[in-house]
């Protein structure tokens, strides 16, 4: 996680410049109409800015595109995640953001309009490929949801469930360990420790959030991907979290799509900004909020729009 | 307020019937009997030293109690009359008694046999006494005895346990709707074998396996329109197919249970349908991400959800198929048995469809045992509602 100081971080509450809004310092003359804008903003989207490749890859996509029937919604993208890094995606609404990180563990597979070109391997290996089996791919790339969404059955249950379809233990006594040491991972033992067996949605917002982690690494995944894991959640259980990222970091590649940029710069190594379904720039933390290279970058990280 | 109203008139008409209902179907739960002095005379039952239980001579034991009790009466005709005033089932009852204890032969007893059905009638007040003779069902005659056996004290009412335990029968009194129960439950355990397992996999198919195109679209609309095809519609289906075509038994609960079957499906299908599509989308994304099949997610974690819709579905189509009488009549379940059926291919008749045998019956006996049987049904029918809601209850989930 990338420690930032404060006074380095341009301003970021610079807010959408409309037509009743007073003129931005940088601009001459009367504020550009927000069509106009966003005709300007699609003229400047070109090829991916910065460091798309990684030390120590372990998930690489290249070239990936995903149709949503005839809508393009993924254009070209290239980038490399590596082993335990925390990528942070970022990019206003609907810029695909969710979409890419959907396709690294093949859930879009769900979805009958999705089509998803390119290649994305996982250590090596096509996910994409016939052989791979996109079940055994799912318990190695574990995924978080936006919206916290345990089983409706009891905690114990809900941690066991993974392990139980995956064979992982041989007898209860392995599966009430591996149970107890996701929970204590994911920082929600000591709180459910003398009730297992209550409902996993007896549970607070930000309880649920982190049972919903500990069943994801009750698999014992390589990679976690994570959609938007803080933004139904108060900022104390947010806090939690991220320090959860910032512990899980040392032992799981994280990919984390997220809304609020102070998070982004909080909890990741690496930021990818995204836009219109393309790949705009990727670098470290620290210089893409300090240093932005594309012009896109900066108008977002700025708060131009959002 | 138009609300309350409707409601109000609703409740209104509910009661009416209930009350009318018992009015008239209360009283079929009892039944008088009169209490005789029956000698086991060995000299009526072995005639010649020889003892037939099944073919002995009862009814003679029970004329001649009665002519004991009214001496004076010597006449032929007069003694007919006096024999009429009880029911031919006393002769059954005295040769169970003989076949349960073998001692009783030759020694004396005060037996209480059920009345005749015009006695009974005449008991419970239905009968209009300042009508002319001819008018009646019973002489003057008769009245006297009766109530002369009245102020004996002879004469009781007790609980009709014939309406429990015997089969139909030409006679009121003797005439029970134990058959037709035996009937009724041997097919709902084949309309139920049948269609909810049927039905629920094939809602899971068609909701969760089977592709979007088409052909799809094609089995909804049917299904929808065949859950509102007239019942009476897949009586001359079964009669053609099962009865004609496959040569099942006609009038057996088997044959009928298919019947129902069908009849019951689609309202299966539709309800199950409904409860699998109201299981949100993040729980089998959760279970996906996880790593779970699509036969995992399915049978772990989307089925258990939607157990309880299914279930009130399947309650819903077994109350129609248990109330049903068209298609049954189209099978032939409307002949007259009086056996109990003993098995799934054993002529057999409905509740339902006895209701309307009994309803067509002009005896007065008869009217107050058709609302009884209705009370019946109706008591069977919320049995089956409260178990059903009981059983949505254990089976209910927060999610």
């Amino acid at each position: 996680m990338s420690e930032l100081d404060p006074v380095n971080v341009r301003p970021l509450m610079d807010p959408v410049v409309d037509e009743a809004d007073e003129p931005s310092p940088d601009l001459s003359a009367k504020p550009p109409s927000r069509r106009r804008q966003l005709e300007e903003i699609s003229e400047l989207t070109g090829k991916t800015v910065g460091q798309v490749r990684s030390e120590d890859p372990f998930m690489v996509a290249e070239d990936v595109n995903v149709y949503y029937g005839d809508l393009h919604a993924i254009k070209d993208v290239t980038l490399e995640i590596g082993k335990r890094q925390v990528v942070a995606l970022i990019g206003p609404s609907g810029c695909g953001k969710t979409t890419f990180l959907r396709c690294l563990n093949r859930m879009n597979d769900s979805i009958e309009s999705a089509r998803v070109t390119g290649r994305i391997t996982l250590d090596g290996q096509d996910i994409y490929s016939k052989s791979l089996d996109p079940v055994a791919l799912r318990a190695r790339v574990g995924i978080v949801f936006q919206k916290p969404n345990p089983f409706p059955k009891s905690i114990y249950d809900n941690v066991a469930y993974g392990p139980r379809i995956h064979g992982l233990a041989a007898d209860r006594a392995e599966l009430d360990d591996i149970v107890h040491t996701s929970l204590e991972r994911a920082g929600l033992l000591k709180e459910v420790r003398d009730r297992l067996d209550e409902p996993g949605t007896s549970l607070s917002g930000g309880q649920q959030q982190r049972l919903c982690i500990a069943r994801t690494i009750a698999v014992n995944p390589e990679v976690i991907l994570m959609d938007e894991p803080c933004s139904a959640l108060d900022p104390i259980a947010t806090a939690r979290i991220e320090d959860l990222i910032d512990e899980l970091s040392e032992n799981y590649a994280i990919v984390i799509v997220t809304h609020s940029m102070q998070q982004a710069a909080r909890v990741s190594r690496r930021v990818a900004y995204f836009h219109l379904g393309k790949l705009v720039e990727v670098d470290d933390t620290d210089r893409i909020f300090t240093n932005p290279q594309h012009k896109l970058t900066e108008n977002y990280i700025t708060g131009r729009f959002g | 307020m138009f609300g309350f109203l409707a409601t109000a008139v609703g409740i209104v008409f509910l009661a009416v019937f209930f009350v009318s209902l018992v009015g008239q179907g209360a009283s079929a739960f009892k039944q008088s009997f009169i209490e005789l002095e029956i000698e086991y005379s060995e000299d009526v039952l072995a005639p010649g030293g020889q003892l037939d239980l099944e073919f002995a001579d009862y009814d003679a034991l029970v004329r001649n109690a009665l002519w004991r009790e009214f001496p004076e009466v010597t006449d032929r005709r007069a003694r007919r009359e006096l024999s009429r005033l009880v029911s031919a089932a006393a002769g059954f009852q005295l040769r169970d008694a003989l076949r349960q204890d073998s001692d009783l032969l030759g020694t004396e007893a005060r037996v209480a046999v059920p009345t005749s059905a015009t006695v009974d009638m005449l008991a419970k007040g239905n009968i209009d006494r300042s009508l002319d003779a001819a008018q009646r069902p019973l002489n003057d005659r008769q009245l006297q005895w009766v109530d002369e056996l009245a102020a004996r004290d002879r004469l009781t009412m007790k609980f009709n346990t014939a309406l429990f335990t015997n089969g139909d029968s030409r006679e009121p009194e003797m005439a029970g709707i134990k058959g037709a129960l035996m009937g009724s439950f041997y097919m709902l355990i084949v309309t139920i074998g049948l269609a909810f397992p049927l039905g629920v996999a094939a809602a899971i198919y068609l909701e969760e396996f089977a592709p979007k195109n088409r052909w799809a679209d094609l089995i909804e609309v049917n299904i929808n329109n065949l859950a509102a095809v007239p019942s009476i519609v897949f009586g001359l289906l079964g009669l053609a197919v099962f009865v004609n075509w496959l040569g099942m038994p006609r009038s057996a609960p088997l044959v009928g249970g298919l019947v129902l079957a069908l009849l019951t499906l689609p309202v299966i299908i539709i309800a199950s349908r409904a409860a699998i599509k109201a299981v949100p989308p993040s729980i089998r994304e959760a279970a996906l991400g996880i790593g779970a099949s699509r036969m995992q997610v399915v049978f772990h974690h989307v089925v258990p959800l939607a157990l309880p819709g299914m279930l009130t579905g399947a309650i819903i189509g077994m109350s129609r198929a248990l109330g049903e009488t068209a298609p049954l009549l189209m099978i032939g379940m409307v002949a007259f048995i009086v056996d109990v059926p003993a098995g799934f291919s054993d002529p057999a008749t409905a509740l339902p469809v006895q209701i309307f045998l009994w309803a067509d019956s002009p005896e007065r006996a008869f009217a107050e045992r058709t609302s009884a049987a209705i009370i019946v049904l109706l008591a069977f029918l919320l049995l089956m509602n409260l178990a059903a809601i009981i059983l949505r209850k254990k089976v209910d989930r927060q999610w």
